[in-house]
């Protein structure tokens, strides 16, 4: 059912260490792991010039501690996405030549972040990522434009409007998010049922 | 030239037509009698009188009509026009050329006076007489792009060059075959024609992009491409298409001449000159089948290209649901003879 990939579908990495003055790095719980791999090849200096940020849900140890025995010069710790977004924009504002941007976890958190980072200047290919976790999708209604998060079913119900959406490949990095199109337009209830896809 | 404008409209009862003259003029953009994708692209030179070639930006007898249809999409979603802030400079570029162009083509209906930096600007279908300062966006009511591209028939998009590509920085867009400018905004070539089958895999948008980026001040290009829409409705967008889809459904085979409309665009690339930008105006001609088969050799032709369409792109143009209906009432405007070479009636 779903399109097959096209070319505005983003493509993740695996995070590895770059040569560079400065790291940021942020993950949410399902990144943090990325994290912890990449730390495995990095120089010894490397976390002494890194910012973690994270976003786990909250009071998750079990994602905390590894991050924390890495001894990152900075680490932020949130319980929520939209404040170690905010984070991010602070952090990239002072942010100087030579900064690396690495970001790791689902394709929300990803989009998200990338986005914050492209607003504050940061060139495309300055950003390692690397998809770790779900496969929710964050889906832009075409219609009314309401941005519906953690989509994990094909077609969705809109959040703002209800009509139900086919959710394409197609990806707008501007906008973080997949793009969604009334499923039954032409013949309205004809909408098939929504099945789990995107996990 | 002067023009003979029709009211008409392209929403609601739907009362456009093409007078004589103007099917005759109409772009039919099939040279041969089967279809599959090709770049296509020739110099956009000006052709004969008679054609849409008269003039490099056309201006034709819809012109008020489509304008108006332009303001009512806008005051419903302002969000069909749109510049990222790196391209205010591109619009004044866009500004210039299409006041240059109308004004050159149109001089009883367009006229445009310079004082240095201080134009004056008379459209007269439109009744607007303005006096602005070049370069200066608080003299005019909206950015220059907007400004303009509210006087100008078709889509308008701008890209940036950067990078060894192509970005969809600004746009106006509200003649579209069923895209989105918000959602594309911002996207590099290869990403916004990503929906798009087949032709990435046959080579056409890397052939594209290659042209386009070496593409010369004062050389402008052109192609066509085609869909075909149900109603003469000049907004197919994604956005309005729960207004619009159930229209796929009303084809009759007592209707299908009037409802079945072949819909044209011809783009053209543009160089401009001091943002290094590159304009693209998507120009969308609409004309129903009724009209079409009054020229024998497009109704044998259009009926054989439709008859033989391969079914992903019967699928990708949204013709699915009456394609057959159509396929047999241009059946009985062919009756097997040989078509001449090109795309010009006989």
């Amino acid at each position: 059912m779903p399109e097959t990939s096209i070319k505005s579908r983003p493509v993740y990495g695996t995070l590895a260490p770059q040569p560079g003055t400065r790291h940021i790095l942020l993950a949410d719980g399902d990144g943090a792991a990325a994290i912890v791999d990449l730390a495995r090849a990095a120089p010894p200096e490397f976390f002494e010039r890194a910012h973690i940020i994270t976003a786990p849900a909250a009071g998750a140890m079990a994602v905390r501690a590894p991050l924390r025995a890495l001894a990152p010069a900075v680490l932020d710790e949130t319980d929520r996405l939209a404040a170690a977004l905010s984070r991010l924009a602070e952090v990239l504002a002072g942010a100087g030549m030579g900064t690396r941007l690495y970001v790791a976890g689902t394709e929300g958190t990803i989009g998200q972040a990338m986005q914050v980072a492209l607003d504050a200047g940061v060139e495309l290919g300055a950003i390692a990522t690397e998809h770790r976790g779900s496969r929710a999708r964050r889906v832009q209604c075409a219609h009314c434009k309401t941005f519906i998060d953690e989509v994990t079913t094909q077609p969705v119900a809109c959040s703002g409007c209800g009509l139900m959406l086919f959710v394409r490949d197609h990806y707008s990095r501007r906008l973080a998010a997949f793009q969604g199109v009334c499923v039954d337009a032409e013949e309205p209830g004809s909408a098939p049922t929504p099945e789990e896809v995107f996990t | 030239m002067t023009i003979t404008f029709r009211r008409e409209t392209f929403r609601d009862d739907y009362n456009f037509s093409n007078s004589a003259v103007g099917i005759r003029r109409f772009p039919f953009p099939f040279d041969r009698d089967h279809y599959m994708y090709a770049v296509n692209i020739e110099p956009h030179v000006k052709g004969h009188p008679g054609t849409i070639y008269e003039s490099l930006i056309d201006v034709d007898e819809h012109y008020v009509a489509e304008m108006q249809d332009r303001a009512l999409v806008l005051a419903e979603d302002p969000l069909r026009s749109q510049s990222l802030p790196h391209m205010e400079l591109a619009g004044w570029d866009l500004l210039e050329l299409l006041m240059e162009q109308l004004a050159a083509g149109y001089p009883a209906h367009f006229e445009l006076r310079r004082s240095g930096k201080r134009w004056r600007w008379v459209n007269r279908p439109l009744g607007i007489d303005d006096t602005f300062v070049f370069g200066a966006a608080s003299t005019l009511p909206y950015g220059p792009m907007e400004y303009i591209t509210r006087q100008a028939q078709g889509d308008f998009c701008i890209l940036d060059q950067r990078d060894g590509n192509l970005w969809m920085d600004a746009g106006m867009v509200t003649t579209q075959a069923d895209w989105s400018l918000d959602f594309d905004l911002g996207m590099n070539f290869m990403e916004w024609h990503a929906p798009v089958p087949r032709a990435h895999e046959m080579g056409v948008f890397d052939r594209a992009l290659k042209f386009m980026l070496n593409l010369g001040q004062g050389q402008p290009m052109r192609r066509f491409n085609w869909t075909m829409t149900v109603n003469p409705r000049l907004d197919t967008s994604p956005e309005t298409y729960p207004k619009w889809g159930p229209d796929r459904r009303s084809v009759t085979a007592d209707n299908v001449g009037d409802k079945v409309h072949l819909r044209v665009e011809l783009q053209s690339f543009w160089r401009l000159p001091r943002s290094n930008a590159i304009v693209f105006p998507i120009r969308c001609y609409l004309i129903k089948l009724e009209e079409l088969v009054t020229v024998p050799k497009w109704a044998r032709r259009m009926h054989r290209v439709l008859r033989d369409l391969p079914p992903d792109l019967v699928d990708y143009k949204g013709l699915t649901r009456w394609r057959p209906i159509a396929v047999d009432y241009l059946a009985a405007f062919d009756d097997g003879a040989a078509t001449s070479p090109g795309i010009w009636p006989d």
